[in-house]
């Protein structure tokens, strides 16, 4: 057995009123990969925060390489070999590659940054991992997967043997995950060891070597992939059973409520992103749209919520002729609700209250407003109301929707735009990056919608959620509808032929 | 290269035209009586490039000290109060040593309004940082607090005795008309050409500039890597005040010779505004700088050349006319430092 490089004994961090972790003992050594396994807010990122120095414990103990150490700041957590790839990466975006990467452990030459020495050393570090990078590009320019492989080079500059990854592959596509898992095998293979921080249980199923499960600051298990199960690691994170599952639509020959006919619609770059497409959704019927993301999905939902023009053809909600009309009429006059692909472009204020976040949609009717002056006590009673329905966790309705975990995001913007009366729901992406809790919640929610009689569009680029969720599958491959298939003769395989082109 | 980005090419090579168009014309002899001889001395001539330095040098350092503050992100629109805090340093030290020969009494002056415009940006740093305040309010305070204790403190009956004079640089001032305009000036005039030079290296490319642009831009990056960020924006913000108080010392000590309420007249704002023009960059800054100073000179020349076909009010807006379209209407698209005016909280959100 190799010496731990770093062996947590004890740690807790204990916030006024809040336990963030809990006695916690973790183990890692050379050359593997643990994987720490939570929900969002289970205390993964407080853990490795301290790891990294960038907060102190309450309790506890923390050796590399069986010594003691004290971290004051992340310059200590660096100087002891620890490297940490933050969720929301710490770059600078004007500058290029070699800047970041040098920034805080600068090669001088007579006073000046000596540039070149640095970005041979990156080169030469980017061969040995097999990471791609070039040292001169510039950050604002590179892909959310590049400015990825410009953090781990970050910190295999200034020799760490232990990788932090925080939530590494929520940000990227399927294929950059590939990417992203190759990269760590290298650095496993060479002798580099890792925390692999993430909710994704297949992800975890697929490369770790350990596991290690969080809730409420506390482990609360130990596995290893080749003897557990994704089930068994869901009820271990959430602390019961989850079933995504959901009951097929009870009667799929409800009146038609969206009809869209012919539709066609540019993109931002002025190519045709949404050709010639026709769809309808019938009441009580949830229809969804599978397809590799970037073939006309966003733009169709744009066009259907009147975030965006379309070309030609027509848009009908409940019998009524919306064609190009504001967003205004489709919420109002089509009765229609949206929950946005990009919860934070479109789905909420980020420097908002939780309480005003809830009436984007309503303040301007009675009982929120009156006459135009808002009253403050209709909406924080809603809020409240709402915050409790919907199991939104956030200390108060007066909190900065900023500061609540993705999934309780999401769960604000659902219980605003289930919060009026509806006849469509279009529902782009629900529950991307979010935590299994709040994924099981989402569907549920949009479930009960639809068998409340509202018909709901669901487009998702994760083939799992299609398939639990939908009544009927439509497949859009290059702004058209290449396939459409029902809910029982619907496979994953098939489905990826239909989105791969495929007929 | 990132010198060949944007507009600096264009830039370079405009002023190298001017600047040759300027050494045609002054060695030149025009026909008596001809437009050319009435005219072009009015736009290219030696007393009109000197005015224009003369004028360009207070925005050149007001420049450089927002500069150095805002990318580390820090916003300092004090920089009138920063440098009117140091005219009146420079002129009490000078006017309590008019006893000392001359060039120490200077020297001394000089250091005591960089010293004021540090203590005033030190405060701008604690409002900003120690306090949280706004920014914008804690620059304002500046300016009031400047203008309000300086004139109350004024003695209108001290009297400074004697300034910087021109030195020539040797070699390089025979340079005809080039050696004239920029080889043979006084100290201070030579020092803000020079710091120019220095911030550019500085912020580009020392490890204290690499750290203060990752402050002003992305602390959380700074941070995560080790990087004392609120050190840093101290560290700048004084530095910036005390640039700014040297541009108060050379309105007292190298232009005018004695102080005035409210001498500053808002040269800072203008600093400001070539801050902005020039795109938070030292040279950039200079050229807007050099650009205010210059339609300064142009309003004063047409006057002395007794402009009578249009009303003079015109001639006289033309500095201000040139301040709007540059900064409303030329400037494109230049983006400050994404950090400035932003505290950093360690706890993120």
């Amino acid at each position: 057995m190799t010496a731990a490089v770093l062996d947590l004994r004890g740690i807790s961090k204990h916030y006024p009123g809040v336990i963030a972790n809990e006695d916690i003992d973790l183990t890692l050594h050379k050359g593997e990969i643990l994987a720490l396994l939570g929900e969002n807010g289970a205390g993964k990122s407080t853990l490795m925060n301290i790891v990294y120095g960038l907060q102190r414990p309450s309790a506890g103990e923390i050796c590399i390489n069986g010594n003691p150490v004290v971290l004051h700041s992340p310059r200590d957590a660096i100087t002891h070999g620890i490297g940490m790839v933050h969720q929301h990466f710490q770059l600078v975006p004007d500058m290029t590659v070699t800047e970041n990467i040098m920034l805080g452990a600068e090669s001088v030459r007579h006073g000046l940054l000596d540039r070149n020495s640095a970005a041979q050393q990156i080169t030469q570090l980017s061969q040995r991992y097999g990471l791609d990078v070039d040292p001169a590009a510039i950050i604002e320019d590179l892909s959310v997967g590049e400015r990825q492989r410009v953090e781990i080079v970050k910190t295999l500059y200034r020799d760490a043997d232990v990788l932090i990854l925080d939530e590494p592959s929520a940000v990227l596509t399927p294929q950059e995950v590939e990417g992203l898992f190759s990269i760590m095998l290298r650095l496993r293979e060479q002798g580099k060891a890792i925390v692999f921080i993430t909710h994704k249980l297949k992800e975890v199923m697929h490369i770790a070597d350990r596991i290690a499960v969080l809730r409420n600051g506390r482990v609360v298990g130990h596995a290893q992939p080749s003897s557990t199960s994704e089930a068994e690691l869901a009820t271990l994170m959430v602390g019961r059973e989850v079933d995504l599952s959901v009951s097929p639509a009870l009667n799929t020959t409800g009146d038609v409520v969206l009809d869209v006919h012919a539709v066609q619609a540019t993109d931002d770059t002025g190519q045709i992103a949404v050709r010639n497409l026709d769809l309808q959704v019938r009441a009580g019927e949830i229809v969804g749209i599978a397809g590799v993301q970037g073939n006309g999905q966003s733009e169709l939902v744009e066009v259907l919520t009147g975030l965006r023009r379309c070309d030609s053809g027509t848009i009908t909600i409940g019998g009524i002729d919306l064609t190009n009309q504001p967003p205004r009429a489709f919420t109002e006059t089509g009765r229609c609700c949206h929950i946005p692909e990009d919860r934070h472009l479109y789905g909420m204020v980020a420097d908002y209250s939780v309480a005003d976040n809830l009436v984007l949609n309503s303040y301007r009717h009675p009982p929120y407003s009156n006459r135009g002056a808002i009253n403050r006590s209709a909406i924080n009673q809603q809020a409240e109301v709402l915050v409790q329905s919907f199991d939104v966790r956030t200390p108060d309705i007066e909190t900065m929707a900023s500061s609540l975990s993705g999934g309780n995001q999401q769960k604000m913007v659902v219980a605003r735009e289930f919060s009026r009366e509806l006849q469509l729901l279009i529902a782009a992406q629900p529950t991307r990056g979010i935590d299994v809790g709040s994924i099981e919640f989402i569907h549920r929610r949009i479930a009960t919608k639809r068998d409340e009689g509202v018909a709901v569009l669901l487009i998702s680029a994760e083939l799992d959620e299609i398939l639990s969720l939908s009544d009927r599958i439509i497949v859009m491959y290059q702004g058209s509808v290449v396939a459409e298939v029902t809910r029982a003769e619907a496979t994953r395989e098939r489905l990826g032929l239909y989105m791969a082109g495929v007929r | 290269m990132s010198w060949l980005r944007g507009r600096a090419p264009l830039v370079t090579l405009l002023i190298a035209a001017f600047l040759a168009t300027a050494v045609w014309v002054n060695t030149t002899s025009f026909p008596e009586g001809s437009w050319q001889a009435q005219w072009l001395p009015v736009f290219f001539g030696v007393s009109a490039l000197n005015f224009t330095l003369r004028a360009a040098v207070p925005l050149i350092l007001g420049a450089l000290g927002g500069i150095l503050c805002e990318r580390s992100g820090i916003v300092n629109i004090g920089i009138e109060g920063m440098m009117l805090a140091g005219a009146f340093a420079g002129f009490v030290v000078k006017v309590a040593t008019n006893h000392w020969p001359l060039y120490s009494s200077l020297s001394v002056s000089v250091l005591a309004a960089m010293l004021a415009g540090g203590l005033m940006g030190l405060l701008h740093a604690l409002f900003s940082i120690r306090f949280r305040m706004d920014q914008i309010i804690s620059g304002t305070v500046l300016i009031i607090l400047a203008l309000g204790l300086t004139s109350y403190l004024y003695d209108r009956d001290a009297v400074a005795q004697g300034k910087f004079s021109a030195v020539a640089i040797p070699v390089l001032s025979d340079i005809p008309v080039i050696g004239e305009i920029i080889f043979t000036n006084p100290p201070i005039t030579f020092a803000a050409l020079i710091l120019v030079v220095v911030v550019h290296i500085a912020l580009f490319y020392t490890r204290w500039g690499l750290r203060t642009r990752a402050v002003g831009e992305h602390p959380g990056a700074a941070d995560t890597m080790g990087v004392n960020v609120n050190l840093y924006r101290y560290a700048n913000t004084i530095a910036g005040g005390m640039l700014a108080g040297l541009a108060g010392g050379f309105l007292v000590l190298e232009a005018v010779g004695q102080f005035q309420e409210g001498m500053t007249a808002g040269r800072g704002f203008i600093s400001l505004a070539a801050v902005i023009f020039g795109n938070w960059t030292p040279f950039g800054a200079m050229a807007a700088s050099m650009l205010f100073g210059y339609t300064q000179a142009l309003q004063n020349e047409l006057l002395l050349a007794g402009v009578v076909a249009v009303p003079r009010q015109f001639v006289s807006m033309i500095p201000y006319v040139v301040t709007i379209v540059a900064v409303a209407g030329l400037v494109g698209r230049v983006r400050p430092p994404a950090a400035s005016g932003k505290v950093y909280d360690k706890d993120g959100h």
